[in-house]
């Protein structure tokens, strides 16, 4: 049980190297509960990492991570999984089982998790189907047959099925059109209203990041360079935040590009 | 010379890398075939795939066998007039070798391409993660129903091409090279021993344990997109067909050296 002014998730000096690639480079990071956090960067920044190490999918070698006060980065086994069963996530490509149909996708947690019978499951599912708006038809689809916004939306579902304490979004408007991303950002903002959830979310679509969260922190080299509410982010000063927030060339942020076509005559 | 050295140093400690992974990977996959929540559906599905989806290769692969052996042990044997040993040779090479080896090979071909195919795709669509955040190992669910389905029904996958295999050599034996029928299966059954039967059972067990592992190890570590699950499906094939051979010496040591 969470104690009143206990963080929900708290990230200390998070370490986290591949060879000689350091990509997180002393990460900290507090979110309350109830806070829609959206976390901006540029491609290979280190925010998929950063969610990676919480969800326990990636070991940190340095650092600090509690969720509810609780410090996950040395649990295993079934105390880890007891952790994850405060966590909903939708992945980026929503990673749909190929193999289960909709309503089996949306109700896995329910059967597997917590031991619901098959016939409740379908009912809980369909149920959810429907707060993301789509018609129980679905339910029967395979993942293959749908669409990229249906996909999604199912992917949402999922994630909220088991009514999570904490929901995480990867990218949740990437390869979907403006309009079906808009669509998404709403049901987000709804469905982590109506379950009073926490929400950490990753993104570099700024319309999406200013649409679904109530703070937003960027992440540079591996280190978080600007927190602060998402009034605040068009007014502050910070060079790399108005770099990256106008998707300017010029700035303190070098993409690393390589001409292939330096040294070539004519 | 140093540049020689040092390849052979670092081919012989990734071989040790290798082995030390899978054998980790054996260690936690046999600990979670063993202990509770058992999906039974999902062990039910597999021992379908991998036992009643290979009947028809692994009894067409049989039946010829035991025709085609038939045939080129007569064409031997009648040089020496010992025709009448056919019937032998065929139950002792189909129980104790063609039957579980030939079998083998063919659902290593089958089911370890198709295992790797399928992990290695929910590896890099991150189905895989979903599954881990969805407070459900993988092991359990993905790794343990498979591995218990190929320890089980390569046996039961094997008697068949046993049976279907001493059948086929039956049928040439007495349809076309002219045996009398009786005298045939007397002679079968006088030279098949129990013990012929057993070995070639436990080789099934074995040889269903490794393709389903290779398949699955393979599978669970590929990287890269579609090309690194190609990979992985190579892989998972080759390296059971590799250890099917390499375990079946052994095992053949083990119960018929004198």
């Amino acid at each position: 049980m969470n104690t009143p002014g206990t963080p929900k998730i708290e990230i200390r000096d998070l370490h986290k190297s591949f060879g000689k690639n350091r990509v997180l480079q002393g990460i900290n990071l507090t979110i309350m509960p109830g806070e829609s956090v959206v976390i901006i960067g540029g491609s290979g920044s280190g925010k998929s990492v950063l969610l990676k190490c919480i969800l326990g999918l990636i070991h940190p070698e340095q650092g600090s991570i509690k969720i509810d006060g609780v410090e996950i980065t040395n649990l295993r086994g079934s105390e880890l999984e007891t952790v994850r069963r405060k966590i909903g996530m939708l992945f980026q490509s929503a990673a749909l089982f190929d193999s289960l149909n909709v309503w089996e996708n949306i109700a896995f947690a329910l059967i597997q998790g917590q031991g619901m019978a098959r016939d409740e499951a379908q009912r809980t599912a369909i149920a959810r189907l429907s707060d993301v708006g789509l018609r129980h038809e679905v339910s029967m689809l395979y993942p293959s047959e749908l669409s990229g916004g249906m996909r999604k939306r199912v992917g949402l579902a999922r994630a909220i099925a088991s009514q999570p304490e904490i929901i995480f979004f990867d990218e949740p408007t990437t390869g979907l059109d403006p309009i079906m991303g808009s669509v998404i950002d709403d049901l987000i903002v709804k469905c982590v209203k109506e379950l009073g959830a926490t929400a950490l979310s990753i993104t570099h679509d700024m319309a999406s990041a200013k649409r679904i969260s109530s703070r937003i922190a960027m992440v540079f080299e591996g280190k978080i360079i600007w927190d602060g509410s998402t009034e605040e982010i068009d007014r502050t000063d910070n060079a790399y935040v108005q770099q990256f927030i106008h998707g300017r060339a010029d700035g303190p942020i070098q993409m690393q590009i390589q001409d292939h076509f330096e040294g070539l005559p004519g | 010379m140093l540049s020689l050295i040092q390849a052979i140093g670092r081919t012989f400690l990734n071989f040790l890398g290798a082995t030390g992974r899978i054998s980790l990977f054996t260690a936690v996959s046999l600990s979670h075939c063993v202990r509770p929540p058992f999906y039974s559906r999902l062990i039910g599905r597999q021992m379908l795939e991998v036992g009643y989806y290979s009947l028809p290769v692994v009894g067409l692969t049989a039946i010829f066998t035991g025709m085609v052996l038939a045939l080129q042990s007569y064409t031997g044997f009648a040089r020496f007039s010992a025709e009448s040993a056919i019937p032998n040779v065929v139950v002792v090479s189909i129980t104790r070798e063609l039957g579980p080896v030939l079998g083998g090979l063919m659902v290593a071909g089958r089911i370890g391409a198709a295992m790797a195919a399928e992990i290695g795709t929910m590896r890099v669509t991150e189905q895989i993660d979903a599954l881990t955040t969805l407070a459900t190992n993988p092991f359990k669910y993905l790794i343990a129903p498979r591995l218990i389905a190929g320890l089980t029904m390569l046996p039961l996958l094997a008697l068949v091409a046993m049976s279907i295999g001493v059948f086929g050599g039956y049928l040439v034996s007495i349809y076309k090279l002219g045996f009398n029928p009786t005298t045939y299966i007397a002679n079968t059954i006088d030279f098949l021993q129990v013990q012929d039967v057993l070995s070639g059972l436990v080789k099934a067990a074995v040889f269903g344990f490794i393709i389903t592992l290779m398949g699955c190890y393979h599978g669970y570590h590929s990287r890269g997109g579609a090309q690194g699950v190609g990979a992985a499906a190579i892989n998972a094939v080759v390296s059971a067909s590799i250890l099917i051979f390499f375990s079946n010496y052994f095992i053949t040591e083990i119960f018929f050296s004198r």
